[in-house]
């Protein structure tokens, strides 16, 4: 195998002999890039790098030989959808040229330009993109940590075996219980996806269980597409009435959740006293993925980036894409992910080739599915604004559904919402 | 691949030069004439649309290989809400005039795939090939795959072509008079039975 300093001889002697008899030579003059994390974000890169510059040399490290999207995972907990179908795999990837390694990624050092492995692998790299998703603040609440995370009070906010876990949870509750749901400060992964599980959770209650309650803390006091859910609520779950299957009690009723009782299956509020529940989903406040605190690239809780390139502003040569960066004013989702990780690729590229990046527009789409044929979304588009370092909403585009719909524009958005899930797969990680 | 005279009369040959080459070879490697700003708004497309425009989901509509018009035309009529949609109007009003001009050109460079549909009943397709020929074709060229001046139905997705009939039936869209005339001589023939095998016969035209 040639390495990067021979290689460089090769390219000076043929460019000296000039470069049309080596043309394969000069294909492989691509840059390097190792991509950590094989999630919405990453696989974009990795996928949509390969497509820029097919003679990059792209290199995706992941943990697991299958992702489970987080994405559409409330209505397998509704018993809506098979868990199955939230699940990809690399193979798609592999055949389009992209060396994928299923490893732990240990360490990545910008000085070297190296990341090296659980595994024992070292691999080289010109540019490295990170997108490590998500980490807990366990330590948040009182009473909380990964432990009870995993054996009785879920997150299910990384899907997976959480995600089967939580269902298992909500079917065998007995009609007439409670599910208490704890949703987090922002900001967090998903600002919808709370709200989303409380309705579908509702749906499945009002199915199958229709003497359950369910009571939603929040830390805040307004939240992502709210007059939507509420509208949702009112019509389909009787919200704001006496027989009302959902409470609401927002941050400033003292909705926040400061400590919790594994043994009793308590949560206490900061305000509004305890509750108990049969069933309790604490998503819990949330920070960028170990391996941005690990590797340096954190800020507080996230990573600022140059919101053109998603390079690291703290850590140049890294490009940390994703939930784990500060990108605002978009909110972290899978469509975001997808459409920041092409302005990365195309930052990475520009900067590995000595050129100006290009000032991206981006996009972001997002569905929440709150019952039976009852879809809604929330759309914007943004520009990148170079001397603000901002992701600027476009005036007079973007929004959310109209209030009050039709119901057949609620159900297209619903049919809508699941032909998005399958079209981003594709676009994502080319299943 | 087909560029047509008038998008190429409007939009100078350095654009065209970019539809073309995303087309040719949609990864482009050292080529100076990517324009990966244009790539990057398109990548914005394409996580509802599919790949290329083209998505495997029931209902997002495919939009590669529409004639630059027809798309430019689509995304006008969302901006000022003449054209009805769930998300589109929030979407396309965030683009300039130039820039659905430079997204026209580079999905008219990409071809219209036609991944197979799940819900296609062949039976009504049969049925509906013959309906199509009397109501739509005369329009609609080349069992629906010619694109001049109005929608591509071969291969569009099922559950998309639908909603489009039915936001014509409910006037919540406007149509031009021949289509009306043809509109209302297959409900009057055939109700909207007869709508719904034509739909299943163009979506599934390979």
């Amino acid at each position: 195998m040639t390495t990067r300093r021979t290689f460089l001889h090769l390219a000076g002697a043929s460019a000296a002999l000039g470069l049309a008899g080596f043309p394969s030579i000069a294909r492989a003059a691509g840059p390097r890039v190792v991509i950590v994390g094989g999630g919405p974000a990453g696989a974009t890169a990795a996928r949509y790098l390969k497509r820029y510059a097919p003679d990059a040399e792209v290199t995706l490290v992941e943990a697991n030989p299958t992702y489970t999207t987080c994405f559409m995972s409330n209505e397998v907990l509704a018993g809506d959808r098979s868990f199955d179908t939230l699940q990809v795999g690399y193979d798609a990837m592999r055949a389009e040229g992209i060396t994928v390694v299923h490893d732990r990624v240990t360490g990545v050092d910008a000085t070297a330009r190296t990341v090296t492995t659980q595994g024992g692998d070292t691999l080289s790299f010109d540019r490295c993109m990170v997108a490590p998703g998500i980490d807990f603040k366990y330590d948040a609440i009182e009473g909380y940590s990964a432990e009870v995370a995993d054996s009785t009070m879920l997150h299910a906010w990384k899907a997976g075996p959480q995600t089967q876990a939580l269902r298992q949870q909500l079917e065998s509750m007995e009609d007439g219980g409670t599910f208490v749901l704890v949703s987090p400060p922002n900001p967090f992964r998903c600002p919808p996806g709370p709200y989303e599980r409380v309705s579908l959770v509702a749906s499945y209650f009002k199915r199958h269980k229709p003497r359950s309650k369910i009571i939603l803390l929040d830390a805040k006091d307004k939240f992502s597409k709210q007059g939507l859910f509420t509208e949702a609520w009112e019509k389909l779950y009787g919200f704001g009435t006496d027989d009302s299957m959902i409470e609401w009690i927002s941050g400033s009723n003292g909705g926040g959740v400061t400590k919790v009782d594994p043994s009793t299956m308590t949560v206490s509020s900061a305000g509004a006293g305890d509750f108990k529940g049969d069933v309790v989903n604490i998503i819990p406040p949330q920070k960028a993925g170990r391996l941005a605190f690990d590797a340096g690239l954190a800020d507080g809780d996230w990573v600022t980036v140059n919101k053109g390139t998603f390079e690291c502003l703290d850590v140049p040569g890294i490009h940390v894409l994703g939930d784990a960066s500060a990108a605002a004013a978009m909110p972290k989702s899978a469509s975001s992910a997808n459409s920041q990780a092409k302005a990365a690729v195309a930052g990475v590229l520009a900067l590995a080739r000595d050129q100006e990046p290009p000032s991206p527009k981006l996009a972001n789409a997002c569905y929440s599915i709150a019952g039976p044929e009852f879809g809604f979304s929330v759309a914007a588009v943004y520009q990148f604004d170079d001397f603000e370092n901002h992701l600027k909403p476009i005036e007079g585009a973007g929004g959310v559904s109209p209030a009050n719909a039709d119901p057949s524009i609620r159900a297209r958005e619903e049919v809508y919402a699941h032909s998005w899930f399958e079209n981003i797969k594709t676009d994502v990680w080319g299943v | 691949m087909h560029i047509s005279k008038r998008g190429q009369r409007r939009l100078g040959l350095a654009t065209l030069t970019v539809g073309l080459a995303a087309a040719a070879a949609p990864a482009l490697g050292d080529e100076p004439a990517v324009d990966h700003a244009l790539e990057i708004m398109a990548g914005s497309c394409t996580f509802c649309h599919g790949p290329n425009g083209v998505g495997v989901g029931p209902a997002v509509p495919t939009i590669s290989g529409l004639h630059a018009e027809q798309f430019a035309y689509m995304m006008r009529t969302y901006q000022d809400d003449t054209n009805p949609s769930t998300v589109m109007g929030r979407i396309a009003r965030g683009f300039s005039e130039d820039e659905i001009e430079q997204l026209a050109v580079y999905f008219e460079g990409l071809p219209f795939e036609r991944p197979a549909q799940p819900a296609i009943d062949m039976a009504m397709a049969a049925e509906g090939k013959e309906l199509a020929a009397e109501y739509c074709e005369s329009c609609h060229e080349n069992e629906g795959r010619d694109g001049e001046g109005v929608g591509i139905l071969a291969g569009q997705k099922l559950v998309y072509m639908r909603y489009a009939v039915e936001d014509f039936l409910e006037g919540h869209r406007d149509m031009e008079r021949r289509q009306a005339r043809k509109f209302r001589e297959l409900m009057d023939a055939h109700g909207m039975e007869g709508f719904e095998k034509t739909l299943h016969y163009y979506a599934s035209v390979k």
